[in-house]
């Protein structure tokens, strides 16, 4: 790449200077001169900060971080003795999930919940966004297709709880079907407007159908699963029944991965027309990534509509299908334990935050674009 | 009844391409497509509200009316101008090497922390736009158009006229094409695509800005979180017309508004926000290249 220009800014360290005033003015007719300069004022004092640190610490990058974490460096993942450890580490971490819910108190318990509910959705998520590199901005209809599902057949005809896993999984996956066979001929970000504009209308649906559905009231009274005369009831049952589903569907995707769909997914996520010409049917093998991710969307919503005994259009916007994907994205696209630990970290984190609650979407947001600026691959994804 | 119909529609429908036309020449130039812009969209119809505001503090609204709303386009368009430029800077241009995948949700990104910035600054609730031009409808024997819809729809056939002749007739028009159609060939020819792509944003915010501002006049009302509507169904407009073509994105917005409008009347007001996406999937299924679009190959 060529220089900059010299232009009115001169170097960096002027930059540090001219940029939060920028900024600040941009700011001053929406926020007030006394905001937007206390903004301007706070940032330029943070970047001479930083500025000073990265001076004074030139060694430290970014990377070598990340090598400390032991997923990320390619010895550890390698070695023979590596992978002792490794089977140490799964043993031991597996452990201390199936006792954590002894050591904690409902309000984190239903926090543990929503983030075993959301890996579910990100894992599922994953095989579309992540490996066969479709963007899916919809994903949440898929979920509230199942959840809907569940919660209609539940109320009307007393449907069990284990037969309504498959059936939300199925009309998921069927939606899925329909809106793969859709946009089968579309190439990525028309398929991600496309996707946007499916969520949309199933919203619309859901939210207006008041006969069936009950438009913006929601269903209540949604039937709780069972086993035997067993009922499940408080966060704790529900926390070892997610964590089942998740474990299962876990296997099933790794599973899948390693057979030739997996390889067939993961060759069209790098190069379509290359795929193509190797002789896969990208479009069949397309199709069945959406299918199956919304099948496991249509789990975790039958889940979800179980779990809560409520369902309203509200949990089905576009915002909660941009959530499941940053939580894929954060965790690094086309990694199993990144979709699990972004969905950890996102559903956490908030609750942390409580206390910024307003700032919430705000550094959602932000995160989102310093994440793609800085680490695209998300935490522990592969550089491609 | 039809005719009214027709009119609001032909109002909305003109706000619709002045945005679309935002969203096609970022995605002629950068095949990326810009989320943000329905927020830039947003924030110019709540600038249109604090310059009012400012100007009547001032007195030139009771005094000179007219000069006073002419200066109020005139800063929102700027003040979003300086918003566009540097989103570009910040959430796009570092991204332009990378996957197709990551300026998009670093775009998704920008379009929730706008959205939420503007939240913060201005509160939750709607703001009001002031009456200044009455909503009464023009004397001419019956004729079911109110003068703010003619300043609308006249102020808006302006704009993209004037577009048309600035990407045809001047060499940054000339150079804008050029950029559009190979970037990297425009680029060994000396054409500075990093400004030229600057350039494309700053006339895609102020055309944005302009229709955020009549938005607020017609509506009255305005609130944070009108961007991401007004945005995809902008983006629909652009789609129908062929993404990437400017006379389509016009042609795309005025069908687009009127299809509402007459939907709304005629068949659900309640799926109103549906039609939009309705017509995007069916032109999408059918038509990929829009209406007015040029079949172009997959680039390998």
């Amino acid at each position: 790449m060529r220089k900059e220009r010299a232009g009115f800014v001169k170097n960096q360290r002027q930059w540090v200077f001219y940029f939060p005033l920028w900024l600040g003015l941009l700011a001053w007719p929406l926020m007030g001169w006394k905001n937007a300069g206390q903004l301007a004022l706070t940032m330029m004092g943070a970047a001479f900060f930083s500025h000073f640190i990265i001076r004074f610490w030139p060694h430290v990058k970014l990377q070598s971080v990340f090598k400390t974490v032991p997923f990320y460096s390619d010895r550890w993942r390698k070695s023979m003795a590596g992978l002792r450890i490794k089977i140490g580490f799964y043993v031991v971490s597996g452990f201390l999930i199936l006792i954590l819910p002894f050591f904690l108190n409902n309000y984190f318990l239903d926090i543990l919940n929503l983030a075993v509910l959301y890996a579910l959705l990100a894992v599922g998520l994953n095989i579309t966004v992540g490996y066969t590199g479709l963007l899916d901005l919809g994903y949440a209809a898929f979920y509230g297709v199942g959840a809907y599902t569940y919660a209609l057949l539940s109320t009307s005809i007393g449907l069990s709880f284990w037969l309504g896993i498959p059936l939300g999984a199925l009309s998921a996956a069927f939606f899925g079907l329909i809106l793969g066979i859709i946009t089968l001929r579309l190439r990525g970000d028309y398929l991600a407007i496309i996707t946007l504009g499916f969520v949309q209308i199933i919203y619309l649906c859901l939210n207006n159908w008041d006969s069936v559905t009950q438009g913006p009231n929601g269903i209540m009274q949604i039937g709780r699963p069972m086993l035997g005369s067993f009922v499940f009831r408080t966060p704790f049952h529900f926390y070892y029944l997610a964590l089942f589903f998740l474990i299962l569907t876990i296997i099933a995707v790794h599973r899948l991965l390693h057979s030739q769909i997996g390889r067939a997914w993961i060759a069209i996520r790098e190069d379509e027309v290359a795929a193509e010409a190797m002789g896969i049917d990208t479009t069949r093998v397309k199709i069945l990534a959406f299918v199956l991710g919304a099948g496991v969307a249509g789990v975790a919503g039958v889940f979800f509509a179980a779990r809560y005994t409520f369902i309203s259009p509200v949990s089905l916007t576009f915002l909660e299908s941009v959530r499941i994907l940053s939580m894929v994205v954060l965790g690094g696209m086309g990694s199993l334990p990144g979709a699990v630990l972004g969905a950890f970290l996102l559903t956490t984190l908030p609750e942390m935050l409580r206390g910024l609650a307003n700032y919430r979407m705000l550094i959602f947001g932000m995160a989102l674009v310093i994440m793609m600026v800085f680490r695209p691959q998300g935490l522990l994804g592969k550089k491609s | 009844m039809f005719l009214q119909q027709l009119i609001n529609g032909l109002t909305l429908g003109s706000v619709y391409a002045l945005v679309a036309l935002g969203y096609t020449m970022v995605y002629g130039i950068l095949g990326l497509i810009n989320f943000a812009h329905g927020e830039i969209y947003m924030i110019g119809a709540y600038l249109g509200i604090v310059y009012l505001a400012l100007f009547t503090a001032l007195g030139l609204t009771e005094s000179h009316l007219f000069l006073s709303l002419f200066l109020v386009f005139v800063f929102s368009a700027l003040t979003c101008a300086g918003y566009g430029v540097t989103l570009e800077r910040v959430a796009y241009r570092p991204l332009r090497s990378a996957h197709r995948l990551s300026p998009l949700i670093s775009a998704i990104g920008m379009s929730i922390f706008l959205q939420n910035y503007v939240m913060l600054a201005q509160g939750s609730a709607d703001k009001v736009f002031p009456h200044i031009l009455s909503p009464e409808p023009i004397e001419s024997g019956g004729f079911p158009m109110s003068k703010i819809q003619a300043f609308i729809i006249s102020a808006s056939f302006l704009l993209m006229t004037a577009l048309h002749f600035f990407i045809r007739k001047t060499r940054l028009g000339k150079a804008m094409r050029a950029t559009s159609q190979d970037r990297v060939m425009a680029t060994l020819c000396g054409i500075p695509i990093d400004r030229i792509i600057a350039i494309t944003f700053i006339i895609g915010s102020v055309l944005a800005a302009a229709a955020g501002v009549m938005v607020s006049i017609y509506y009255g009302v305005v609130n944070f979180y009108i961007g991401y509507v007004a945005g995809i169904k902008a983006f629909t407009a652009a789609v129908l017309g062929g993404i990437g073509n400017i006379p389509g994105a016009m042609l795309g917005g005025l069908v687009l508004g009127m299809v509402e409008s007459l939907g709304s009347a005629y068949i659900s007001t309640e799926f109103k926000d549906g039609f939009a996406f309705l017509i995007l999937i069916l032109v999408l299924i059918f038509r990929p290249t829009g209406l007015l679009g040029e079949k172009g190959g997959d680039r390998v």
